[in-house]
């Protein structure tokens, strides 16, 4: 069989109506964004306005943005070295780690949030009252899968035994061999991890709102019950953030060692 | 979370939480959760298969199916609070849809249909469905390889045939493993049906019996979450072997 030269035409209504099923709620989304507060005509950016102008946005996307590089810092703190010694040293528990790094997507954030709650209950006030504390445990755990698969793929691309034999003999310590030469050869793979975290936290709503943080995302829902119009504008902006960091991840992922990922935790 | 489920509201030591899941309104929580997940797997699969077939077919330009898997990449992981509004200001009371065809066509569309139903929760969920199945399956069509088609074409077997015999047959393992994942996807799911106003489903349950908006009782709450767990752990074990079974043409 030769490979066919046109579309095939039973694949033309699929992927029209997979467009038009897409698409609709983005454009509907932004006409819906100008219309007018008061009138419900088209077209005024009162709504970006009232967004730019508003404290409680700046203050909550603040708190989800810093939380978002917490959770990258501590993520890769703990598992870039992790992993290194993992694939170095002891390889057999590669598979314990893949089967932990699939616990997140058995339980679900709403299950998890129960049950950190629980946990925590009774930790001093510095942790379980401030997001830095609990809700960065929280999204640690979240984003320990990602970070995983990520870095896992990475170092499977680099060779780990050579790398560090040629920095050991040349006479470098532990720390200098980890950041000046392992950490730059998976530095896509990290990153790949880093952007997956990032759009975690910057729309994850189920946990911030049963430990009763104020994050972006809650901010995101007080304004869908109060404010209709300018809530479109926010839904926008949380959507250019997603496409944003996705599409760095692909970008990214483009080299050796990176790999897109799927995500389950902003539901 | 374990031990939450098996104590009472006075401290005591109780399996009351857990036989109260068999009883109203626990169960029915469970159940619709289940029909829904149910739903919107089975009819995320069949679109998403055909999606990813029609998009890797011979013969569609290769920007489609570029274009088509970084947007499921995106779609994948929109959900929660901002999807929940995009409908809502698509299709809710005030919708730029629900406008258009009200005044364009004279249909008065949020009086038969509203996004705060079950149905409307469902359409919804598609939105991220429909892209999963396309990220998963798509490999796996990747993997039925030319030659089989030739070979069988040879042997004189029918597009149908082929199907039947060796295309189905091969991608079983990941059509049902890609459906128990799109499963699990959707009973996880919490911040989408909450935006919405939908509150006849498990999760919504748990995180309204845990703030106490409705009846505060924590414990309560941690046994419907091990409930949860329960039917997932099920789900995932189902999975792997299935995994395993599809990886075997993976080579």
């Amino acid at each position: 069989m030769r490979p066919r030269r046109f579309i095939a035409p039973s694949a033309v209504p699929w992927l029209i109506g997979a467009a038009a099923y897409f698409f609709i709620p983005l454009i509907a989304t932004f006409l819906f964004s100008l219309e007018s507060n008061t009138t419900g005509k088209c077209c005024t950016l009162h709504s970006y306005g009232w967004v730019v102008h508003n404290g409680a946005f700046w203050h909550t996307i603040k708190i989800s943005f810093l939380l978002s590089l917490e959770t990258i810092a501590i993520s890769l703190v703990i598992f870039v070295p992790t992993i290194y010694w993992v694939h170095l040293k002891v390889p057999k528990l590669r598979p314990v780690f893949a089967f932990m790094a699939l616990v997140p997507f058995v339980v679900p954030p709403i299950v998890l949030v129960v049950g950190l709650l629980g946990l925590y209950k009774g930790t001093p006030s510095w942790f379980y009252a401030q997001p830095w504390g609990f809700l960065a445990a929280a999204y640690v755990i979240l984003a320990f899968p990602y970070m995983f698969f990520s870095l896992d793929a990475g170092f499977r691309a680099i060779d780990v035994h050579t790398l560090t034999d040629a920095s050991q003999s040349l006479g470098s310590s532990w720390p200098r061999t980890l950041l000046t030469v392992i950490l730059p050869n998976i530095r896509a793979a990290a990153l790949a991890g880093a952007f997956l975290a990032l759009a975690i936290v910057m729309g994850e709503y189920t946990i911030a709102s049963l430990s009763q943080f104020q994050t972006f995302p809650i901010f995101l829902q007080y304004t869908n019950e109060t404010q209709a119009y300018p809530a479109a504008a926010l839904t926008l902006l949380s959507f250019a953030i997603t496409w944003a960091a996705m599409l760095s991840l692909l970008f990214v992922g483009r080299k050796r060692g990176a790999r897109a990922g799927l995500m389950t935790g902003a539901r | 979370m374990l031990v939450g489920a098996f104590k009472s509201v006075h401290g005591g030591w109780t399996f009351a939480n857990i036989t109260d899941l068999r009883h109203q309104p626990y169960i029915g929580y469970y159940r619709n959760s289940i029909e829904l997940s149910l739903v919107t797997a089975l009819i995320g699969g069949i679109g998403g298969l055909g999606l990813a077939y029609a998009a890797v077919r011979d013969g569609t330009p290769r920007w489609i199916r570029s274009m088509l898997t970084t947007f499921s990449g995106v779609a994948a992981n929109f959900g929660g609070i901002p999807l929940a509004f995009a409908f809502i200001a698509t299709l809710g009371s005030i919708g730029i849809v629900t406008k258009f065809i009200t005044s364009q066509l004279h249909f008065a569309l949020y009086q038969h249909f509203q996004i705060w139903t079950k149905t409307g929760v469902e359409i919804v969920y598609l939105y991220f469905q429909f892209p999963l199945m396309v990220l998963v399956i798509a490999p796996a069509i990747d993997g039925l390889k030319r030659e089989w088609r030739e070979a069988a074409a040879n042997l004189g077997a029918s597009s149908w045939q082929f199907w039947r015999h060796i295309g189905l047959p091969v991608l079983m393992p990941s059509l049902l493993g890609a459906v128990i994942l799109l499963f699990g996807n959707a009973f996880a799911a919490y911040a989408t049906a909450y935006s919405l106003g939908y509150t006849n489903l498990i999760t919504v349950a748990i995180g309204a019996y845990y703030s106490g908006n409705v009846l505060s009782n924590p414990h309560l709450a941690q046994a419907m979450a091990l409930g949860m767990f329960a039917v997932l752990a099920v789900m995932m074990l189902l999975y792997v072997p299935l995994q395993r079974r599809a990886a075997r043409w993976a080579k």
